[in-house]
């Protein structure tokens, strides 16, 4: 338990990502099983229970702790778990809590009733770490910013080269806690788990962003094209007994999506983009970002919010392994699957025709529909492979669309750049007023990063703990991928993908562009 | 006897000792001043004369320079001193090097002023003495149940085990140049850390002076000699204003922690973006306040400044008088690097 409470504290604070994955890595090497597995899963998670109500721990505290003394440690620390963490009385002599393992076993067997007593006697035995660690547990949150994804990282690097994250993510999900057999195989004392007949993800094939020279070294007659659709990238396994919806990431998202679940009546595994459409017309992407915010669906959102899956792709037909087939021939495939099964909230993305690349340009520049990104494009005779393999697939974005914003506040980055001031909140005019219209840290080149922090320091008018507001007087060129209203923003609008294109200090803050002709941007939806 | 509020007052100067003619770490620049510790909280310049321990003294002369005050005079561990109608000694306060309780007695009523103290042994200060007395003075820096500071060599090797996962990185810590600094390094030296440790510019003279006064660093280098290699698997210390800022963009790929009491809350760490958050304080913590308390045994307690309500409340309940004296100007040190 020592070692898991060591381990979110330092992950609680570690902004990095290899710092993290050394960290993880370090934990799967020392810690022994079942509890290095227990931890994975719950970092993972995994370990869906909640034991306890945070009432449960007001509770204890009260029982302990003098009420004013209580009230004003609350008042500082500011998190009911931490406080009680924090302050909770140690008492000398009682037993320490077990390891992990029998910590989540103990939690799941114990009647209710026995619960605040069994868990009082571990916290009596424990430091403010191990504290914190417990009861976050029992809450269920632990928040330490570890996806499923990096600890496959971790996993793989302690494999040392016998095990790739991307083999490991084939027998993820046919696998549970305490992965004891998916650690034996990592460390090369064990064969292969196999997830027999589990609805396991395939890590996906991912494309590059196509720069001007591999355009121009294209060989039309090698390619073939389809939109890029504004939704997300999803894949969807069904087996004989079981249907699992995953996210680009590999996290599990079926529970909020269960009319493309219950669409799912086929066995095999399919690529495509999540989208909400109504009446065969594509939503704004802020649609769709309301039902991936919500665990479940209610009916109402199922029913003002319908989801859509647009296919490209088919990696099993039945348990038939098509992805070492060429592009073209899994289209096929992909053609008579569809042509066969008919599944309903599905389509096909389809295929553009086109002989030249001027003309495949013609129909990037043409497509202004908001729900289009551009252009994919995919070598016909390409096997599906995952990860990001160069010059089979490319992604060509259409042309941004940009504004003149102003700079109203900064705010420090994190890791490499927290010493720098490399987070933007930038605004436009309505009428004599800047609204804020977006956020952006990334487009800049490194010169441009330290022009930008030394101005923002130099043109300070307040600070707001990590926040300072400058001076309205710095013109930056905001480029991004669409506008689409959205109600949750002041401005009445939100920006796909804000990046910094270029600084204007040449430009005078009233000469920046006003909301209401980015209101008038706002291209219509189809 | 005169109950100490008649001849210890709180004026806009700062605790006045009438009998005696002095005040005790006055806020503002004062004929006579009694200074409790070298921090620039407790030890503004511009005073005509100044009583302290001796390593005070010393410090004072390195932070401000020999013409911060007219007169200095060092007074010895224990030695008793007769100022007007005042008997004045020092005794060790376990903060910082040369800090000092005052304790003061006139006509059989005794006040001890405690300035800043903690209660866990630290290799670079002489440890507190508890005074029995009438009245005693205390600070609250720490003064919430939230607040227990663990042993700091546990924190110590914390920052040890993340040197040896990160071989590849710098590992830069905040932490105030006086007093914090010096314990570091001295705690890093108990734990077997005997390859350079760099240093800011801030720290250079400060570490130098405890050199001087017989406590032994080790070897010290100062950071901008270094070149890029060196630092890589190397410690550094900086003032807590330098770790996340311009400076440390020096530093290969730094870990950014900070040692202070004020590690404890997650919320107080992460607002100065730590990445590896110390908890070493020259502060009493929570239960060290509530036994030195108990210990000197005083029937009424003055605090000057942090967190007094918290501590007011406990100490009611177990019959002892506080009384909050609301020192505004202590505490600017404490706010960033206690
Ligand atoms: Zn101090
Ligand atoms: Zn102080």
């Amino acid at each position: 338990m020592i070692a898991f409470a060591a381990l979110l504290e330092r992950l609680a604070f570690t902004p990095g990502r290899h710092a993290k994955i050394a960290l993880l890595r370090r934990y799967f090497a020392t810690a022994a099983d079942p509890d290095r597995g227990i931890g994975l899963a719950a970092l993972t998670g995994e370990l869906r229970f909640t034991a306890a109500r945070p009432g449960l721990i007001r509770d204890l505290l009260a029982a302990r702790t003098d009420p004013e003394l209580f009230a004003l440690s609350y008042d500082y620390v500011g998190d009911l778990a931490e406080t009680a963490a924090l302050m909770w009385p140690a008492a000398p002599g009682a037993a320490a809590p077990p390891g992990l393992a029998a910590v989540v076993a103990a939690l799941i067997a114990t009647p209710k009733a026995e619960l605040p007593a069994m868990l009082a006697g571990w916290l009596d035995a424990s430091d403010a770490s191990v504290r914190l660690a417990l009861l976050k547990l029992i809450t269920g949150g632990l928040r330490v910013g570890v996806s499923a994804r990096l600890a496959k990282l971790a996993l793989a690097e302690r494999a040392e080269g016998r095990v790739s994250a991307d083999a490991i993510e084939e027998v993820w999900h046919g696998l549970a806690p305490p992965y004891t057999a998916l650690f034996a195989w990592v460390e090369g004392r064990g064969a292969r788990p196999d997830p027999a007949g589990a609805p396991v993800f395939r890590p996906p094939m991912l494309a590059h962003p196509i720069a001007p020279a591999d355009l121009a070294a294209l060989d039309p007659a090698a390619f073939r094209a389809e939109w890029k659709w504004d939704g997300i990238r999803v894949q969807l396994v069904a087996t004989a007994g079981a249907r699992r919806l995953y996210s680009r990431g590999a996290e599990d998202i079926s529970v909020g999506f269960p009319e493309i679940v219950a669409a799912m009546d086929f066995v095999g595994v399919l690529d495509g983009e999540l989208l909400v459409v109504r009446d065969g017309v594509v939503a704004p992407f802020a649609d769709l970002q309301l039902r991936l915010n919500r665990r479940t669906a209610g009916a109402r959102l199922l029913r003002d919010h319908p989801a859509f899956v647009r296919l490209y792709d088919i990696l099993f037909d039945g348990s038939e392994d098509l992805r070492a087939l060429s592009f073209d021939a899994r289209r096929a495939r992909l053609e008579a699957w569809s042509a066969r099964l008919r599944p309903a909230r599905m389509d096909l993305s389809p295929m553009i025709g086109f002989a030249t690349l001027a003309e495949l340009a013609a129909l990037r520049d043409g497509a202004r529909a908001a729900a289009i990104e551009g252009l994919m494009l995919k070598r016909g005779d390409a096997p599906y492979l995952p990860g990001r393999p160069r010059g089979l697939w490319w992604k060509w974005k259409r042309d941004p669309l940009t504004i003149d914003a102003v700079l109203m506040y900064a705010q420090r980055g994190h890791g490499k750049r927290s010493s720098f001031y490399s987070d933007y909140t930038f605004g436009l005019w309505r009428g004599a007023e800047l609204v804020p219209v977006g956020k952006a840290c990334s487009g800049f080149t490194d010169q441009e990063l330290v022009f930008l922090d030394r101005w923002v320091r130099n043109h300070t008018v307040a600070r707001f703990g990590p926040v300072r507001e400058v001076d309205k007087a710095l013109v930056l060129e905001v480029a991004f991928d669409a506008a689409q209203p959205s109600a949750r923003h002041k401005s009445g609008v939100a920006l796909r993908f804000p990046r910094i294109a270029r600084l204007r200090p040449d430009k005078p803050a009233d000469a920046a562009d006003r909301l209401e002709t980015l209101m008038a941007s706002i291209t219509p939806r189809g | 006897m005169p109950h100490p509020e008649t001849w210890l007052r709180v004026t806009p100067a700062g605790l006045w000792c009438e009998p005696g003619g002095f005040f005790i770490d006055p806020l503002r620049a004062v004929d006579r001043a009694v200074i409790t510790h070298a921090h620039s909280d407790h030890a503004r310049p511009g005073h005509r004369a100044v009583l302290a321990s001796a390593e005070t003294i010393a410090l004072l002369r390195t932070r401000l320079g020999a013409g911060a005050f007219g007169t200095t005079m060092a007074l010895g561990w224990g030695e008793r001193l007769r100022l007007d109608e005042v008997t004045l000694w020092l005794e060790p306060a376990g903060h910082v090097l040369g800090a000092a309780q005052v304790a003061l007695q006139w006509r059989g009523s005794r006040v001890v002023v405690s300035g800043d103290y903690k209660r866990v042994a630290d290799p670079t200060a002489r440890g507190f003495v508890p005074v029995a007395c009438d009245v005693f003075v205390t600070e609250a820096t720490f003064a919430l149940p939230v607040f227990r500071h663990p042993p700091p060599a546990q924190e110590i090797a914390r920052l040890l085990d993340s040197v040896a996962l990160f071989p590849g990185r710098s590992h830069v810590v905040g932490c105030y140049a006086l007093g914090k600094c010096q314990r570091l390094i001295a705690l890093l030296r108990a734990a077997g850390w005997d390859r350079p440790i760099w240093l800011h510019g801030a720290h250079v003279a400060l570490c130098e002076t405890y050199a001087a006064l017989g406590v032994p660093l080790g070897d010290l280098r100062p950071a901008t000699q270094a070149a890029a290699s060196d630092l890589a698997g190397a410690i550094v210390l900086a003032p807590p204003s330098a770790i996340a800022d311009r400076w440390a963009r020096r530093l290969a790929d730094p870990v950014v922690c900070a040692a202070s009491g004020w590690m404890r809350v997650r919320g107080r760490a992460r607002q100065g973006g730590v990445e590896l958050p110390l908890v070493i304080s020259d502060h009493a913590d929570w239960d060290e306040l509530n036994a030195t308390l108990d210990e000197v045994g005083a029937p009424e307690v003055w605090v000057t400044h942090g967190r007094e309500e918290a501590l007011i409340h406990a100490a009611g309940k177990r019959g002892i008088t506080g009384r909050a004296l609301r020192l505004l100007g202590y505490g600017d040190e404490d706010a960033a690097a206690a």
